[in-house]
């Protein structure tokens, strides 16, 4: 019926236009509908640094804290745990941790014990696998078991898919984590006392 | 067009009166002719042919439970795990309606998968029933979203870890993957507002989806007729009538003939919810009985057993499995290149593919965890591609060579294998079978086009092979 009259241009001119308002409304209010899913500022202000007293922590012991949701490790490593460090160094992936997971190893920590200097034997890490986000559980005890290669010298095992990581949380070879553990901004307010999230530097 | 008011005679019954009313203004008798009461179905169907409308009957038991499940859930991260004890302890036979749910989401897995399986038997997702099964799939693949949405619902320790892996396979994607995740969490870490959201999904978002997708999938089933054990075209054979001589109407014969496998599964279904709607912790996990803690991963997380075959092969790519897979992928093009008439463009553009992908996986490329995300996803979509994959001259599996049902069965005993192992904490020995698991799936559905060929196929009768009973 349309076919034969001609098109009426200015018609389609407007038809075209309001075609393309409501296209643009439609784009904005998708754009508002996909925003809903980022974190609320709520989300965003939960973060504040924590601080842990370690007084009580003896050799060979793990404390676990909480920063941002996620579990924290404390562990107070002994003189064998420290010395497993150097047999892990050719084991693992990436045994000076320059290819960061979600944050960089602090300058102020040593490669081999990710820790300071100064508290050398005491490991900081973000207990979240880089492979998945599971939580590693512990496998301090060295020697033959399963899930472990045989010559296990101690570390973490993540449950989830094998990732295993030596008492620096260090990756080792040929496993699903890409990268080491992190180790999060920290500094020590005394001896025995940790803020973690916060460092000389500010706020993480 | 004029309206045309129904005419009956004046003693007419009653019932006949208010049918032709509705008629006249809402095509309420052709609908139910056109997909049940005069929908001529093969009549050689076996017990394969049960699943489609079990599948259907688990989906109402599904959204009339979760309606009544809603009433007294609460999705709040402080409050959700409790709500669920509430819900089995305290409402008045509550307890049964969270078995039916849960032991219904494993069902539904179950019956799904041998829907499926009949498909690959008898070729129904073959010309012209690309459609069916593209409906089919993207409805398996809502089912899929709907566990796992819903699985986070009762904030478990299972409910939280599982979630928090599979958010996190987002993150594995170059550049936009770890934005990616904290957008669909909404937060760091799993919290309250990916508890809202998920339970969002899960009661209303996917549900909605899903049910359009059984209404398509319906629509295209009854458009082009369903295939049968022979998987011979009933309409090509038809009588006086204009109707499939192989076939009967749906109503009264399916009709009955599913009620009575309805009365089966049911007899199943309802051991399951009174005497073990745990299933010795597959379809229930023991873990998840313990409120979700983010600060404590499980020692043994597994996801519910009907997304084990897939986490199987995403747990199988190492770093050194890439090495494997490099080789495969040289191999697959090569075969491309030598055995395939497609156009030289296409051949060069898959050559270029495989050469990104070669390149991607090296060492100094994208790393193990991203190729085991790719890996997982796609063992799931290719099955999408089997209308184009499967080249062979006959459809059903009855008149294809012999050796054909074995490779079925070896896919069929590797698919369950990876299920098992995926069920399993990682080990060395594990590992490697289901890397030998993961190629075996592959090359099933890669290979497709050649060996589906291969062989000497018997003669297809023209008639359906019936024995009336």
């Amino acid at each position: 019926m349309g076919n034969e009259k001609q098109v009426d241009s200015g018609r389609r001119g407007l038809l075209v236009a309001t075609c393309a308002a409501g296209g643009v409304v439609g784009l904005a209010t998708t754009g508002a509908l996909v925003s809903t899913f980022q974190p609320s500022e709520r989300a965003k202000a939960a973060g504040a640094p924590v601080e842990v007293d370690i007084s009580t922590l003896k050799p060979g012991e793990m404390t676990t804290a909480e920063w941002r949701g996620k579990p924290v490790w404390i562990l107070k490593r002994t003189p064998e745990m420290m010395a497993s460090l150097a047999k892990t160094e050719d084991k693992v992936a990436d045994p000076l941790s320059e290819k960061p997971f979600t944050m960089a190893l602090p300058s102020y920590c040593e490669k081999q014990s990710r820790s300071r200097k100064e508290h050398s034997d005491v490991l900081i890490a973000v207990g979240i696998c880089s492979h998945l986000g599971c939580s590693p559980g512990k496998k301090f005890e060295p020697g033959p078991q399963p899930s472990l290669p045989d010559d296990w010298a101690g570390g973490f095992l993540c449950p989830c898919h094998g990732s295993t990581f030596d008492l620096s949380g260090r990756v080792f070879k040929n496993k699903p984590a890409p990268q080491n553990l992190d180790v999060p901004p920290h500094m020590y307010l005394t001896d025995t006392k940790i803020i973690i999230g916060k460092d000389e530097k500010g706020e993480a | 067009m004029a309206f045309i008011e129904k005419k009956l005679p004046a003693d007419a019954p009653v019932i006949e009166k208010a049918l032709g009313w509705v008629d006249s203004r809402f095509p309420l008798t052709k609908l139910w002719n056109d997909q049940w009461g005069q929908y001529y179905a093969p009549k050689n169907f076996n017990f394969w042919y049960i699943f489609g409308s079990l599948a259907m009957l688990v989906l109402v038991i599904q959204i009339v439970t979760g309606i009544f499940l809603v009433m007294h859930y609460k999705p709040d991260a402080s409050l959700a795990f409790a709500s669920v004890e509430y819900i089995m302890r305290e409402v008045p036979w509550g307890w049964l309606v969270r078995y039916m749910h849960s032991t219904g989401a494993s069902a539904f897995f179950i019956i799904i998968y041998l829907h499926m399986a009949r498909a690959l038997m008898y070729g129904s997702y073959r010309k012209p029933r690309e459609l069916v099964w593209l409906f089919g799939f993207a409805i398996f693949l809502c089912l899929m979203a709907e566990a796992f949405f819903g699985y986070l619902l009762p904030w478990g320790q299972m409910s939280y870890w599982g979630a928090q892996v599979i958010v996190n396979l987002f993150g594995a994607i170059p550049f936009i993957g770890p934005d990616l995740s904290l957008w669909i969490r909404g937060d760091y870490v799993v919290s309250d507002a990916t508890l809202n959201r998920f339970f969002s999904f899960h009661v209303i978002a996917i549900p909605l989806v899903l049910l359009g997708l059984v209404m398509a999938h319906l629509i295209a089933l009854h458009e082009v007729g369903s295939n049968n054990p022979d998987g011979i075209e009933i309409k090509d054979t038809l009588d006086a009538n204009g109707h499939p001589v192989d076939g009967v109407p749906s109503h009264p014969y399916y009709t009955f003939h599913d009620i009575f496998g309805v009365t089966v599964f049911l007899v199943i279904f309802s051991a399951v919810v009174f005497f073990a709607p745990e299933m010795g912790g597959y379809f229930l996990e023991y873990n998840n009985f313990v409120p979700a803690d983010s600060l404590k991963t499980p020692l043994h997380i597994a996801p519910t057993w009907y997304f084990t075959p897939f986490y199987s092969i995403l747990r199988a790519t190492t770093s050194e499995f890439l090495r494997v897979l490099m080789v495969g992928i040289a191999a697959y093009v090569g075969l491309i290149y030598l055995k395939t008439k497609l156009p030289s463009i296409v051949k060069i553009a898959i050559a270029g593919i495989g050469l990104l992908i070669i390149l991607g996986m090296q060492p100094w490329g994208l790393d193990a965890k991203f190729w085991g995300v790719v890996l997982f996803g796609s063992s799931v979509m290719i099955l999408a591609g089997l209308p184009w994959l499967d080249r062979s001259p006959v459809k059903s599996i009855r008149y294809r060579p012999m050796w054909h049902s074995y490779v079925l069965i070896v896919f069929a005993i590797v698919f369950v294998t990876l299920g098992y192992l995926g069920t399993q904490p990682p080990s060395p020995t594990h590992e490697r079978i289901s890397q030998v698991g993961t190629v075996i799936y592959y090359g099933f559905f890669l290979l497709m086009p050649w060996w589906s060929a291969m062989g000497t196929f018997k003669p297809v009768p023209k008639r359906v092979t019936f024995k009336p009973h």
